[in-house]
């Protein structure tokens, strides 16, 4: 017998029962299912959930191989003995750091998601499938495990289940697991020392008398909102050879992810187009803020007001947020308009709690959940506008 | 008079087995059936029973809420069964055919005598009525409610339809003959829209107003017509009628005779020579479907209408009242191994994630009947408005259906749409949510709650 028909067989088997999602979550994994078109149009298009996300998870990839080849290059480079990037001893490093990451993830997502399928009788969604790779990319490097648990428990559970699953939860999943984990560790989430494997570990040896040399694990905006000068070229920003989140650092990858997702049409250029803009946009007000001289460089504002407007782009997490979080169909704008002034408010604001907020100079997470609180009223407007025009249309008909 | 009319929103989906372009008589069918089911929302009352003779063109039921609509037999003979199922809903009114056919004489009418009210009363009492279809609402229209406008259209761009300028070929007298009588039951016009580049014998009619229009699917459909031409506010009416039905009405006008005689089209790529027929509203779809079509075994789906909006029908099943085409297509009740993330070369997808068809937008598939994925919550946006060119925001409709919202489902435009309208939105819908059956019920609410 095949292992189609074995498993159509168990399928059969376990119709009705409570064990059904788990399984059916399985066995469509490996087969699409046999089932057919009832009422409604008889044939469907190709695309499904599954492939949505599948296509978003490829994109994602080269960042996620990136990122533990950057783990052990950033943290050879910070202990004194630096490896070439593309080698085996920065790879091992990155793989031993950030595949816990990526295995925690997705197990304690995933097991909750089939807890909750299980227990509600639906099946399970595919949602997770982009949170649990997105988690992993937007922690730092030496998060500890339990706490990533803890993290994704929260998350999944109270935003996303509680408000229904996959599809009615307002704010981004893995933003509210990276802001669960920035409030209630925040030591772990920002600061000079958590963004290079071995920092921590290295500074508790030195508080406890060893006599080593610090290890620095600051981020360039870590640094710039200290007033200090940025050690790392701009192709550096761009390739992405600096410290920073485990996924978020190489600009280039982003963008080949956000060019992949656009031409497949799985993500919408709009928001990421217009969060560009956003983001250009208050940059040029800052440095017209600093050109004017209405700051001086001894406010603790100048170091970041006083950044090159593009240079935003490829600092922190604004690329990976605009092309991977801000795009999130689900939290984001519903409407084609409503994209454009969501995609726009959420550059333009993350780029003023960067400047603004010099303890956490990362605004891209704030900005997003921010606006995914807002998104459903920017539709509301849009949307109105389309009925006011009905209305005036029947008006002008009576009248 | 003529406009054009451009739709850019859209999608043609290109399938195997359009029909040629020669037409046979069918088989005659012994039997033929009426379902009720056909007419959304009618209840019927019955006139015949089980045994009772009927000539063609006879009523055999009418609509309870509406005594006035009449649904007549196609063909004369002995109604034999009459099959009821749950609360003893009638399903289906089967009737055994005479060898000759004899058909109830109404008498020709003097079209340029007659006025509104001696039309309606004739396609009351004649069952023409039943192919005037109204919207709001998407159903028989209300005899006593008069329309701003009418509307027509003439040309099919569903997957795989009729051709109507080779199906009305040499039936103008007929066709104007309707639209004649049909203008005379509005103050407003009568819109009949043809294909840009077709040559359809509607386009010469007198005393209608032409409109040529281009663009992909859902451009012949008449909701796309409408919500550019003359969109329908509250309380307003319009009325649609069927391009190929205007023949029978003008028949009934000229003859007198209810002559149920159709061309449809037979396609889909299980069938082995697609092709016309000249056949008979109800008649058995095996008359047609096995004669160079499937064999008695084929996992096949019969479908009469589209793919888009047909309903499935069974091999011992008929045809249904208002469609000129049945589709047959293979059934998709079969796995796909990693069919999820495989790229996929042969089916048609308005994405690119891996999914190759819009490398050959010309290309004629053959599609099955498999879902393609599992139904979820509604997650992708955007996607829906590129097919979409009603100036309606399609999700928000459905799920105003979906909480039933009566006043955002009103305010959103669903006096605009019928459940044709969302079947390309439902045929490219990543979470495979029934778009059309959303729409129909919300609709029957909205008929319920405001009427």
């Amino acid at each position: 017998m095949s292992l189609k028909s074995k498993l159509h067989n168990l399928k059969e088997k376990y119709k009705g029962t409570k064990m059904a999602p788990a399984f059916n979550a399985l066995h469509t994994f490996l087969y699409l299912p046999n089932e057919t078109t009832h009422g409604g149009t008889h044939i469907k298009a190709a695309d499904d959930l599954k492939r949505t996300m599948n296509t978003v998870i490829m994109a994602l990839v080269p960042c996620l191989i990136f990122g533990m080849f950057n783990a052990g290059y950033q943290h050879y480079i910070a202990t004194g003995a630096p490896v070439d990037f593309l080698s085996w001893d920065a790879f091992y490093v990155g793989l031993i750091k950030v595949l816990p990451l990526v295995v925690v993830s997705y197990g304690v997502g995933l097991g909750i998601e089939f807890l909750f399928a299980v227990i509600k009788g639906h099946e399970v969604e595919e949602g997770y499938l982009v949170t649990g790779m997105l988690v992993p990319l937007i922690v730092p490097v030496d998060l500890p495990l339990w706490m990533l648990a803890v993290a994704v428990a929260f998350g999944v559970v109270i935003g996303k289940e509680v408000f229904g699953g996959t599809g009615m939860n307002i704010l981004n999943p893995a933003l509210t697991i990276r802001a669960f984990l920035f409030f209630a560790y925040p030591t772990w989430m920002s600061g000079d020392k958590v963004w290079v494997h071995g920092a921590v570990e290295r500074a508790n040896e030195i508080a406890s008398g060893a006599n080593l040399d610090a290890i620095s694990g600051e981020t360039i905006l870590g640094s710039l909102a200290q007033g200090q000068q940025s050690a790392y070229s701009i192709a550096d920003m761009f390739f992405g050879f600096i410290p920073g989140s485990v996924g978020e650092t190489s600009t280039l990858l982003i963008l080949l992810g956000g060019l992949f997702l656009i031409f497949t049409k799985i993500g919408s250029w709009r928001i990421m187009l217009s969060s560009v803009i956003g983001a250009l946009v208050m940059g040029l007000i800052f440095n017209g803020v600093v050109d004017a001289g209405w700051i001086g460089e001894g406010s603790k504002f100048y170091g970041l007001m006083s950044t090159t407007f593009w240079h935003h782009l490829l600092i922190g997490g604004f690329a990976f947020g605009t092309v991977f979080m801000a795009t999130d169909p689900v939290t984001a704008s519903q409407t084609t308009k409503g994209k454009w002034i969501y995609g726009f408010l959420i550059g333009f604001i993350s780029i003023l709690i960067r400047v603004f907020n010099p303890a956490y100079p990362e605004g891209v997470m704030l900005a997003i959940l921010l606006m995914n609180v807002f998104a459903p009223t920017i539709d509301h407007y849009v949307v109105q506008g389309n009925v006011k025009k009905r209305m005036k249309r029947l008006k002008a008909k009576i009248a | 008079m003529s406009k054009d009319i451009l739709i850019k929103k859209g999608l043609d989906i290109k399938l195997k087995g359009t029909a040629e372009k020669t037409s046979e008589k069918a088989i005659l069918s012994n039997f033929y059936t009426l379902r009720p089911e056909d007419f959304h929302g009618v209840i019927p009352k019955l006139i015949s029973k089980v045994g009772s003779k009927v000539k063609a063109g006879e009523p055999v039921f009418y609509d309870k809420s509406n005594e006035d609509v009449k649904f007549v037999s196609p063909v004369s003979g002995e109604i034999i069964e009459i099959e009821r199922g749950e609360k003893r809903k009638i399903l289906t009114i089967k009737i055994e055919a005479d060898k000759t056919q004899s058909y109830v004489d109404y008498g020709a009418m003097d079209l340029s005598k007659a006025d509104a009210d001696t039309v309606k009363t004739r396609l009351l009492e004649s069952g023409c009525w039943v192919f005037v279809k109204q919207r709001p609402y998407d159903v028989i229209a209300n005899p006593n409610k008069a329309p701003k406008a009418i509307f027509i259209s003439g040309y099919a761009t569903a997957p795989l339809a009729a051709d109507l300028d080779f199906t009305l070929k040499g039936k103008e007298k007929e066709l104007q003959a309707a639209v004649t009588a049909l203008g005379k039951l509005t103050e407003g016009q009568v819109h009949v829209s043809v294909g840009k580049s077709a040559n359809s014998p509607l386009a010469e009619l007198s005393g209608i107003t032409v409109h040529r229009v281009s663009g992909p699917h859902p451009a012949g459909n008449v909701g796309t017509q409408i919500n550019r031409i003359d969109p329908i506010n509250k309380g307003e009416v319009v009325w649609t009628v069927s391009a190929q039905d205007l023949v029978i009405i003008g028949e009934l006008l000229l003859t007198g005779k209810f002559n149920a005689e159709r061309v449809v089209a037979l396609v889909g790529s299980s069938i082995e020579k697609p092709r016309y027929f000249v056949t008979k509203i109800g008649s058995e779809v095996a008359t047609m479907v096995y004669d160079k079509g499937i064999s008695q075994d084929a996992n096949a789906r019969i479908i009469s209408g589209n793919v888009l909006t047909g309903k499935q029908v069974k091999p011992d099943g008929n045809l249904d009242y208002y469609s000129n085409v049945i589709t047959v297509i293979p059934e998709g009740d079969d796995y796909e191994f990693f069919g999820w993330n495989k790229p996929i070369f042969n089916k048609i997808s308005t994405s690119r994630a891996l999914t190759f068809s819009w490398l050959n937008p010309k290309k004629e598939y053959d599609l099955d009947t498999n879902t393609n994925g599992e139904h979820r919550a509604f997650v992708v946006t955007g996607s829906y408005e590129e097919v979409f060119p009603l100036d309606i925001y399609p999700m928000q409709v459905l799920k105003a259906c979906m909480y039933k919202d009566l006043d955002e489902m009103e305010a959103l435009g669903m006096y605009e749409v019928a459940p044709e309208d969302f079947a390309l939105t439902e045929f490219i819908c990543v979470s495979k949510q029934p778009h059309q059956k959303i729409i129909r019920e919300g609709l029957d609410l909205m008929i319920k709650e405001i009427g």
